[in-house]
């Protein structure tokens, strides 16, 4: 059976075509198609990107993301996980707040440069 | 005296930060003015991460994106101004005298060219025309989008987007992750507006539901929002009375286009395209005024931050060496499977030869070629297996040093 899938690696957004039984895929213009067209028939991933709370008054919020993906299944509890974290110092864009989330091998990073006395607007 | 440039660029926003660096790195002494507190523009807030992929070859958030350029602008002799409003500008012989308003008062200052990176701003819930009262709760994806991730507050419990624009597509996403309730994106055309990758991974990935052919008529609630009125609407996009139906909810989040921010473009009288609603451009981004030049989402809309970053990096570079000949401009023609091509024009009295083009089609087309022609000779050929009016495309031609004048024409082919 076809499966048809779009590819939601890069702004392309090739339209592929795969085989659920042999896993041939076609329609991708670079390799990354096939694994995300494998990946997404066998363990569906997804990169998460969303703010924790902070304590400081610059920052209401600080924006992070995941540096991988995540099995689409983790995400509400990683949600969840980063609902209860507040950052509470300045810290340098990139750095990891949580480390191998779920036992993954991926971390949770901060995304903005965060400087005292700046005004977050 | 008053403080001289040899180049300003309004607006520090991804394509003002790559215009101001390319224009020092040419040699120029340079002005950079913003009127928030930080650099970045609109990335700041944007922090799904798709930013960067062709520039830098990573897959970024909007803040990433945006560090990235500021580090780079804080090498470089460049002078910032933040918190600084440009209130006005005029000629003065070739150059232009500004005023601008700071934190110190009111000051003026010269430059000889000037960059327009202004961006652009969301088309409002007033110039959709919907009906119905104006309560809290209406509001724009992307105030919704500052409400939550620079804010941090939640604007909304159960809410209703109307529209199918990236940014709408990307804030149902957000607003679910949040712990919000999106009821439904609804689009008035027949197709998406935003790109397929956004539908699948907002709205599928969380079962959003998409309705085309619908619009939101009327809009209930005094102090807050409490419902809103959807209809389907017919092939002339008119609602059709009997499908009109009411849905409870305490937002209404807009995604209806992005229009180019052009206030200071026309009060310098430049031309703009009605097509864009940017300038007309040359091949370096110049507008038909001569030392003012027009990048990013104020020359016209992008999908990426990426070329809007190369459009300013082109503006920046021609601004910084302004050539001395008077322009010698033709408009490149296009056919009617094109909405629009930019640059609108070249100059041919430039030694200026490439031709960085972004264009849109006008409707979806499968196997598709685009041809450039000059004086009805093909000198740029590319083949396309879809075409989409969402999905801008980016084509490089070089125009042969020896043509002095003559036709360039873009089209779109599609074999039958």
């Amino acid at each position: 059976m076809k499966k048809s899938l779009t590819c939601i690696v890069c702004p392309n957004g090739c339209r592929l075509e795969i085989d659920t039984l042999s896993q041939q895929v076609s329609g991708n213009k670079c390799p990354r198609g096939i694994t995300f067209a494998i990946d997404e028939l066998t363990n569906p991933k997804r990169s998460i990107t969303t703010t924790v709370h902070t304590t400081l008054l610059e920052y209401p919020v600080i924006s992070v993301r995941t540096d991988g993906e995540i099995a689409k299944d983790k995400i509400r509890d990683l949600l969840a996980l980063l609902k209860d974290i507040a950052i509470t110092e300045y810290l340098p864009i990139n750095t990891i707040i949580i480390h191998n989330v779920f036992g993954t091998n991926i971390n949770v990073i901060t995304t903005s440069n965060m400087q005292k006395g700046e005004n977050c607007v | 005296m008053m403080k001289n440039y040899d180049v300003i660029v309004i607006g520090a926003g991804p394509a003002g930060l790559a215009a101001a660096i390319s224009a020092e790195k040419n040699g120029a002494s340079v002005l950079l003015i913003e009127r928030e507190a930080k650099l970045g523009g609109i990335l700041k807030q944007c922090i799904h991460d798709g930013f960067g992929l062709t520039r830098f070859n990573e897959k970024l958030s909007g803040p990433e994106y945006a560090y990235r350029e500021i580090s780079k602008i804080e090498n470089t002799k460049v002078d910032i101004t933040t918190l600084t409003f440009v209130t006005k500008i005029e000629r003065r012989g070739s150059g232009f005298i500004l005023t601008l308003v700071t934190r110190k008062g009111i000051e003026k200052l010269y430059g000889s060219r000037i960059i327009l990176a202004t961006g652009c701003r969301e088309r409002t819930p007033r110039q959709i025309f919907i009906g119905g009262t104006n309560p809290a709760g209406l509001m724009t994806a992307g105030s919704a989008q500052y409400y939550i991730n620079v804010l941090g507050k939640m604007p909304t419990k159960k809410c209703v987007i109307l529209g199918s624009g990236d940014i709408g597509l990307i804030m149902a996403r957000r607003i679910t992750l949040e712990g919000g309730k999106v009821l439904g994106v609804y689009e008035v055309k027949s197709t998406p507006s935003g790109l397929t990758r956004n539908i699948v991974q907002c709205l599928d990935d969380f079962d959003i539901p998409l309705h085309l052919s619908h619009t939101v008529t009327k809009v209930f609630g005094n102090d807050r929002l409490e419902a809103v009125e959807i209809a389907k609407v017919d092939d002339k996009m008119h609602p059709i009375e009997s499908t009109k139906h009411i849905v409870d909810c305490d937002a209404l989040i807009i995604s209806v286009g992005l229009i180019p921010e052009n206030e200071i473009a026309e009060q310098l009288e430049v031309a703009l395209n009605s097509k864009t609603k940017g300038p007309f451009v040359d091949q370096k981004l110049m507008t038909l005024v001569d030392n003012v030049y027009s990048c990013g989402n104020s020359l016209h809309v992008s999908d990426l931050a990426d070329y809007v970053s190369e459009s300013g990096e082109i503006a920046g570079a021609f601004a910084a060496n302004k050539e001395g000949n008077k322009r010698i401009l033709r408009e490149i023609e296009i056919d009617s499977h094109l909405m629009y091509i930019v640059p609108s024009h070249f100059d041919f009295n430039s030694s200026a030869r490439q031709v960085i083009a972004y264009f849109r089609s006008i409707e979806n087309y499968e196997k598709a070629t685009v041809y450039v022609r000059l004086d009805q000779q093909v000198i740029f050929k590319k083949y396309y297996q879809h075409l989409k009016p969402p999905e801008m495309e980016r084509i490089t031609f070089e125009i042969p040093p020896a043509t002095t004048y003559g036709n360039i024409k873009v089209s779109i082919e599609v074999k039958p």
